[in-house]
């Protein structure tokens, strides 16, 4: 559990973080979305207390991260910023974490198995790919068995392979009731295995939400309809929950609520011929840009502004 | 704007069985332990620092006997009262040279390369992580510059046997060799408080520099008397007074000039503490 009260940061004049409120639940994936610069990375040093917040708290399990008797066992997290002396050897760096809170040097083996590193566990971590090394990240972050996991853009440098193992893994860690707080850019990836979504752009929040709500309030799944006769069809078709717009006098229509499935067996039952039957996915990625268009827009159209 | 507020009771605690670990000062320091000896750069450095220690000491031995046995027709100024024990300390300057950079190494290193997010991530109360440091590596170049100086001793003192800058380990030779491995542990956590206040390496390497060579030679421009009140207080001068064999008048008595180093250093480790818990990471 993670709790974030008004938490801002700014440095000097530029504000990362701006009131954020939000509380990421156990037992689920948090998605934290938003676009580059939004301030998705500050907020995560915050809450392991790295960067400390100009105003407002942040806390895990009721307390500040620094307050925990045993802080690698509160939250496992994986920082966007390089955090490995490359001159050192992944399992000497693990096992150099380790020591701080006495984890046993076993611990230290089953995270290297876990995340695949066993060939590579006795080179310098400098010479790792960058997915061994995003690997090597992940490996820490699970040392302390955490009851809060928190990667920061875990799929960078990833192959196809290692996002699967990625997605498996989040999955499999929520499941255990853990804490999962995940950051992206990138609405599509999280949508995979995302429950709950907290948006930011330009530091602020702009939805709390969840994966299905999102996609309720972008408007659903529409189907475009081309037809001999619309005005039946619309009587036919209409009902609660139902929504149907199209121009007078117009062949087409729009219908959410109905499936292309149930539109052509109704339109087949009643003898009215069908030109066109489209189903529109609204994807989470149109439904996230609109969310977050304003706070990119804000940055394309400054130096405009300030020409004029 | 959507904001939906989620209204489901929290689940549940993990529901698989979890051990009980703990942050501890002696895990902080075993882990400091740990990283000191875990990168190359260390037995390089420290390899160094042994053979500046035992190096420069020997081939001073080596010139001053050829000197002494070569009729002695003019022998350098530096070499006409010179003992085994003063040549031997001609190595302490490069040997304080490689244990400042190590130093530096090991405290700005870890913000240089980043590692400084694991390390306080894993004890993020933060002062623990200095106060294992500086116990670290004082110990390590303390004993590495007594090891040094006393290996040193022994090679050029049986080199120059015979001469009359031959000596016997008596307490008060025993007392220059252990105040050459204090100076070098003292000026090697300030060597490391210096790159952990400056977070760079090159930035405390030239800060070491300035400090040991560079303030001192600074000092000669200043007038005579003002280099007698100020010139004996600097590290160099102070840890100069700890490890000389005979009482020079330039100088603090080996007690006054231990107590004054270590002034020095704990006033750097105040300035890391002070940088350390004031500034993000
Ligand atoms: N240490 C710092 N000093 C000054 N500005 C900073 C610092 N860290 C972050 N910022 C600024 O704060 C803002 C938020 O950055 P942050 O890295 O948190 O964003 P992000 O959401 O993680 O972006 P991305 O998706 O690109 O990783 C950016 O404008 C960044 O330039
Ligand atoms: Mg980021």
């Amino acid at each position: 559990m993670i709790e974030a009260r008004q938490l801002t940061k700014r440095y000097g004049e530029k504000t990362a973080v701006d009131g954020l409120d939000f509380t990421v639940r156990p037992g689920s994936v948090t998605g934290f979305l938003g676009p580059n610069g939004a301030g998705k990375s500050t907020t995560m040093r915050m809450i392991v207390g790295l960067d400390a917040p100009t105003s407002g708290t942040v806390t895990v399990r009721g307390r500040r991260y620094a307050q925990h008797s045993s802080p690698l066992q509160e939250v496992g997290a994986l920082l966007e910023a390089k955090s490995i002396h490359p001159g050192r050897t992944a399992f000497d760096h693990l096992t150099a974490l380790a020591y701080t809170h006495g984890i046993p040097k076993r611990r230290v083996h089953e995270v290297i198995e876990q995340t695949g590193l066993q060939s590579v566990a006795r080179k310098r971590s400098g010479a790792f790919s960058l997915g061994m090394g995003q690997r090597l990240g992940i490996a820490a972050a699970l040392l302390g068995d955490p009851a809060t996991v928190m990667l920061d853009e875990p799929v960078n440098g990833l192959d196809p392979e290692g996002v699967l193992w990625i997605r498996n893994l989040l999955t499999q860690l929520a499941g255990e009731g853990r804490t999962v707080f995940v950051s992206s850019h990138l609405m599509s990836e999280m949508a995979l295995v995302a429950e709950h979504l907290i948006i930011v752009g330009r530091g602020r929040l702009l939805a709390d939400t969840t994966v299905e709500a999102l996609v309720r309030d972008a408007g659903g799944d529409t189907v475009a309809v081309a037809t001999a006769d619309p005005a039946r069809l619309r009587d036919l078709l209409s009902a609660p929950g139902v929504q149907i717009t199209g121009e007078p006098g117009s062949e087409r229509l729009a219908v959410t609520g109905r499936s292309a499935r149930e539109i052509g067996a109704v339109a087949a039952e009643h003898g009215i011929a069908l030109y066109e039957l489209t189903q529109h996915r609204v994807s989470l990625e149109e439904a996230f840009m609109n969310l977050t268009r304003e706070s990119v827009e804000y940055h394309a159209t400054r130096p405009a502004r300030s020409a004029a | 704007m959507t904001t939906v507020t989620d209204t489901r009771p929290a689940a549940a605690t993990p529901t698989v069985p979890r051990p009980v670990y703990k942050v501890t000062g002696r895990g902080t320091l075993r882990s400091e332990w740990s990283k000191f000896w875990s990168v190359r750069s260390t037995w390089i450095t420290v390899a160094l620092a042994l053979i500046a220690l035992v190096g420069f000491g020997t081939i001073a031995a080596f010139r001053y006997k050829s000197m002494m046995s070569g009729g002695a027709r003019h022998v350098d100024r530096d070499f006409l009262d010179a003992t085994s024990v003063s040549l031997t300390l001609f190595g302490v300057n490069f040997g304080q040279l490689a244990l400042g950079v190590l130093g530096v190494l090991f405290a700005a290193g870890e913000y240089t390369t980043g590692s400084i997010r694991s390390t306080l991530t894993a004890v993020p109360k933060r002062l623990p992580v200095l106060w294992s440091k500086v116990a670290v590596y004082g110990v390590v170049a303390f004993v590495i510059g007594t090891v040094g100086s006393f290996a040193g001793f022994l090679v050029t003192n049986a080199i120059v046997s015979g001469t009359a800058a031959h000596l016997s380990l008596t307490g008060d030779v025993a007392r220059s060799l252990f105040g050459a491995g204090l100076y070098l542990g003292l000026i090697g956590v300030l060597a490391a408080a210096l790159g952990a206040i400056l977070r760079s390496v090159a930035g405390g390497i030239s800060a070491f520099i300035a400090v040991i060579m560079l303030i001192p030679g600074l000092l000669s421009l200043l007038p005579t008397s003002w280099q007698g009140h100020v010139g004996p207080y600097l590290p160099s001068s102070a840890g100069e007074a700890i490890y000389t064999l005979h009482q020079q008048s330039d100088l603090l008595t080996p007690g006054k000039g231990a107590l004054v180093l270590l002034g020095w250093t704990v006033l750097a480790v105040a300035g890391a503490a002070w940088r350390l818990v004031g500034r993000d990471a």
